[in-house]
Formats: C-alpha cells, sequence, structure tokens
C-alpha cells in the first residue's frame, strides 16, 4: 500500500515552540510529483509545517509535537527512524543559499560521499559523472563544466540557489523542500530558479513555501493556504486563485491582508 | 550661511583634543615595549653567538652559554602543548557544537574564564600537590609541563571556541539538512574553516608558556644541571628561570649574560608570534564568506 501513498501526509499534527502553539491538527495531503505550493502571512506556520517533513525542528530542543507525519507512506517519528536517512531522502532547500566553502564539485559529492557505501570505490571518472548529472538537472552544466573546481562561495546568488538544489539530488531524494527559495534573488535570478523548479517536477515531490502570490501562482500545481497555524484551503492553484472557496482566501490573495 | 558657528567650533576643538589624546595614550603603549626590545638588543646583542646557544653554562653560571635551559624550554613547551591542545580542542568543540545552552554549561563556561585569571603561583602549587607529589610524577619535565598546561588550558579553549563559532551557522544548517551528522559537520566544514584560529590560539599558549616562570619553578625546572633532560622523569633548566636565577640568585654575574639570556627568550616568544600572526593571515586569505 505504501507504493499508491501520498508523498506527505500529515494526520492530526499539532507543533508547540514551548508553550506556544505554532501548528493545529493539520491535516495535509501532498501528492506525488507535484510542485505543492504554501502561502499565507507571516507567522502562521507554513515554514514550521515544510520543517516538519524533516524534522530540522528537533535541533530546537524545545518543540514538542502530536499526530503524525508520514512520508511516502512511513512514519517519521517511529523510533526507529533515522534523521540522517530521512533528510537524504527529504532535502531542503534555504531561503538564503548556502552553499558549503568547497569547491562546486565537494558540494555535489558531499551528501553522497556521506551515505553511500560505494563512493569510496567510485573512479574520479564516475564520481564527475554524477555531478555531471547533479549540474545537468539544475541546468547549470553548460556553465560550470569548466569550473567544477571554483569555490561554491564565488557563484552568482542563483547559481548557488541551484548548486543547492544540485547538491540534493545524488542520494536520490523524493521529496524536495523549500523555504522561500527566490526570496534572496533578483527578478531574473527568480524566474531562472522558478524555471528549474518547474522541470523537476514529476521527477521529485516539491513542497514550497512562498510569500510571493504570483510565485505561487506561476510556479506550482497545488496550493495551500494557512492562516493561523491551520490550513484554510487546499486546491488546484488554477481553481484556487480564481475562485477560492473560503473568504479568508479571497481576502488573502486580493492583498487585504499579509 | 555655511559659515563656522561658535558652536561648531568649540566641536572641532574638542575633536582635535580627542585625537591628541588617543594618539598620546597609544604612545605610551608602545613606548615601553618600545624601550625593552632596545635595551635587550643593545645590551644583549653583543652576547649572542653560536657557542652561548650550543655551550652549557660554566663557571658557577657566570660564563658560558645557555644550552641546557634552550633545550629545557623547548621539552617543557612541547610536553605542555601535547597535554592541552587536545584536551582544550576537545572542550571547546563540545562546548561550541554540543552542549545545550544551560546553565551547567554557563557555569562552566564561568569556570574556564575564572581559570584564566588564576595566579600562575597557585598553579605551580596545584603543580605541585596533584602532579609531584599525588601523581607521583616528582618534580620532572612531566609534572611541569602539566601544571603549564593546566594554566594555559582556558586559551585554547576560549580561542578554539571563538573559531568554531564564527564559521556561519548556515553551514552547519546545509550539513544537517544533507543528513550529515554533528560529527561528520564538524569535521568536514566547521572545523577545515576554524582552522586558522585554533593554530593561533595554540601558538599564543606557546609563547606564553615559554616564558612562564613560577609555575616550572617548584615542579620540574632545575637551578643548575648542565646535562640534557632525557626523558619526561628528568628535571630541566629552562630559560625562563635561569634568567630568575642569575638575575637575582649568583653573585658577580657578567652585565650582559642575563641581557643575552632575555634577547634569546624574547626572541623565540616574538618569533612565535610572528609566526602565528603570518599563519593566521595565510589561512584567513582563503575563506571566502
Amino acid at each position: 500500500m505504501a507504493d499508491i501513498a501520498p508523498a506527505i501526509e500529515t494526520r492530526q499534527f499539532s507543533l508547540w515552540y514551548g508553550s506556544f502553539q505554532a501548528l493545529f491538527d493539520v491535516d495535509l495531503k501532498v501528492r506525488r510529483g507535484r510542485i505543492t505550493s504554501m502561502i499565507g502571512p507571516s507567522g502562521c506556520g507554513k515554514s514550521t509545517l515544510l520543517r516538519s517533513v524533516n524534522r530540522i525542528t528537533d535541533r530546537l530542543g524545545y518543540v514538542r509535537t502530536e499526530g503524525s507525519v508520514e512520508v511516502l507512506g512511513h512514519d517519521i517519528h517511529k523510533e526507529s527512524v533515522d534523521l540522517a536517512r530521512l533528510r537524504t531522502h527529504v532535502g531542503m532547500v534555504f531561503q538564503r543559499p548556502n552553499p558549503l566553502p568547497l569547491s562546486v564539485r565537494d558540494n555535489i559529492l558531499f551528501a553522497h560521499k556521506l551515505h553511500d557505501p560505494r563512493h569510496g570505490e567510485l573512479s574520479a571518472d564516475e564520481r564527475d559523472g554524477i555531478v555531471q548529472e547533479a549540474l545537468e538537472k539544475v541546468l547549470l552544466w553548460d556553465r560550470l563544466r569548466d569550473h567544477l573546481d571554483s569555490s561554491a562561495l564565488s557563484l552568482r546568488l542563483e547559481e548557488q540557489q541551484k548548486l543547492c538544489i544540485a547538491r540534493l539530488l545524488p542520494v536520490q531524494p523524493s521529496v524536495l523542500l523549500m523555504d522561500e527559495p527566490c526570496s534572496a534573488l533578483d527578478p531574473k535570478g527568480t524566474e531562472a530558479v522558478e524555471e528549474l523548479i518547474w522541470q523537476l517536477r514529476e521527477q521529485y515531490t516539491i513542497l514550497i513555501v512562498t510569500h510571493n502570490m504570483a510565485q505561487a501562482r506561476r510556479a506550482s500545481e497545488e496550493c495551500v493556504f494557512m492562516l493561523m497555524g491551520k490550513i484554510v484551503e487546499h486546491g488546484e492553484t488554477g481553481s484556487m486563485f480564481v475562485s477560492p472557496q473560503d473568504s479568508r482566501t479571497a481576502d488573502y490573495i486580493e492583498g487585504r491582508y499579509g | 550661511m555655511f559659515e563656522a558657528t561658535e558652536r561648531t567650533l568649540r566641536d572641532a576643538q574638542r575633536e582635535r583634543w580627542v585625537k591628541a589624546g588617543l594618539l598620546v595614550m597609544t604612545i605610551l603603549l608602545i613606548l615601553p615595549v618600545a624601550i625593552i626590545l632596545t635595551v635587550l638588543v643593545m645590551r644583549g646583542a653583543p652576547m649572542l653567538s653560536i657557542e652561548f646557544l650550543f655551550e652549557e653554562p660554566t663557571n658557577g653560571m657566570t660564563a658560558g652559554g645557555i644550552f641546557p635551559a634552550l633545550i629545557g624550554t623547548i621539552w617543557l613547551v612541547i610536553v605542555a602543548l601535547l597535554a592541552s591542545v587536545p584536551v582544550g580542542v576537545a572542550a571547546a568543540i563540545y562546548l561550541s557544537e554540543y552542549a545545550p545552552d544551560n546553565k551547567l554549561t554557563r557555569l562552566i563556561n564561568l569556570a574556564i574564564i575564572n581559570l584564566a585569571g588564576v595566579p600562575s603561583i597557585v598553579h605551580a602549587l596545584f603543580g605541585v600537590g596533584a602532579f609531584v607529589i599525588f601523581a607521583g610524577f616528582g618534580t620532572s619535565i612531566l609534572a611541569a609541563s602539566l601544571t603549564l598546561a593546566v594554566m594555559t588550558l582556558p586559551v585554547v579553549i576560549v580561542s578554539t571556541r571563538e573559531s568554531l563559532q564564527a564559521v556561519p551557522q548556515a553551514f552547519r544548517a546545509a550539513c544537517w539538512n544533507m543528513g550529515a551528522t554533528r560529527w561528520q559537520t564538524i569535521r568536514r566544514v566547521v572545523l577545515p574553516n576554524a582552522v586558522s584560529g585554533i593554530l593561533t590560539g595554540v601558538i599564543l599558549e606557546v609563547s606564553r608558556t615559554a616564558g612562564e616562570t613560577a609555575p616550572i619553578m617548584f615542579t620540574g625546572a632545575a637551578f643548575f644541571l648542565p646535562f640534557l633532560p632525557e626523558s619526561v622523569f628528568d628535571q630541566t633548566m629552562a630559560l625562563s628561570l635561569h634568567l630568575f636565577v642569575i638575575s637575582t640568585q649568583v653573585p658577580n654575574v657578567p652585565e650582559g649574560l642575563p641581557y643575552g639570556v632575555a634577547l634569546v627568550l624574547v626572541g623565540m616568544v616574538l618569533t612565535m608570534n610572528a609566526i602565528s600572526v603570518a599563519l593566521r593571515t595565510k589561512l584567513r586569505g582563503r575563506r571566502k564568506w
């Protein structure tokens, strides 16, 4: 049954930061191979929900959860879950590009080196093959093929962000989480990264948090509107922006608050 | 309309006074260093020679060279480093990367800062009790070096912790999100980027260790011992104590001799400091954030 399970499914999921409740009984199904965007005003819990999917919130120490989150039909809060393995299946892209202070090649091979037991046996050519494949998927290969040894920090900002997506791919993730991936980029960079995200759909399930409603409309197939830690509405992006079912969604989309 | 008024003139005058005052203070700061170095070089330089460095003291320490003391200081510094660097760096990594931010951690940090403020003579007495007597090392290089190590640990810990914390948090977040453990993150990303700062702290520790007298006086350094140490359980001469001895305890020492010893000691320390600055500049140059 796990094979046809949604990519992500939360059931009655609640989350507290200390005594502050950030999520209230969230039920969400994210379908496989689609781009789902989450919109809502600041503090509505969309980033918290995103981060709960690879349990990066655990780091904070004062976070408590109730309910369940399943990725590909598997409960990620089970005792036996290894966070490192969870995070290779569920990759995360941050607001500000954060490539490691290593070469382009080493950035892309970083996770592979950590997680693939056969990494040490690969020849230099085979490793470069992995690098090429990842860079091709993020449309950077032509630009960077002769700069694999350059520092990743010397790239343009949108290239850094694409590289941050590329470095997740060699360990075969199924879900990519993106936390406002374009908000540090200029309009041209935003366009380039949006285009890339659009290309990656079907190969990966993509869940993207954005402040930018135009972006949600352009670059996602489904859209989730959140308010005060609850999901208000979830539907096809096209119809949600044309005829929202809930008046609060309509108010937000039309810019009455946010 | 734009002319100076009485008020702006007064502000400009005050500005000149403040600048002059700060400059004077800065000169006062540099002056003693300049005088010490000038006097040392003028009086000590004529003493320096190959024989001075490589012969043992003779004639009741009023003639000859400083070789056993020079070698002894090098022994003391190396053994002290071997003890303090692994402990200090490991403790700093724990405190910076693993320790939860709670009362106990804050208490430990406070203790480290206080440890740095303990007078060296107190460390010396601790060394006698803990290493010479309790651990049974006797007066030896080992006991003296461990005493020095305890004394310089806070420097290593604080400088290491600061260089670890200078590595941007975003790098750690990136690693964790690729499923790296804390240790993998530390070893592959944090440490390589913190190493320049850590080395600086270590080298500063070397220069402080080389110059200390009190902690080694009761624990391992000998008044006069014209042989080279063969193991860490031997006693040894040391430059700093030798300087103290010939300056205050031995009659009829020629006037230039202590200056020569002091010049060698200061030369060693300044060389180490210069290396630390050069190293830091070189490693910093590679950094790109």
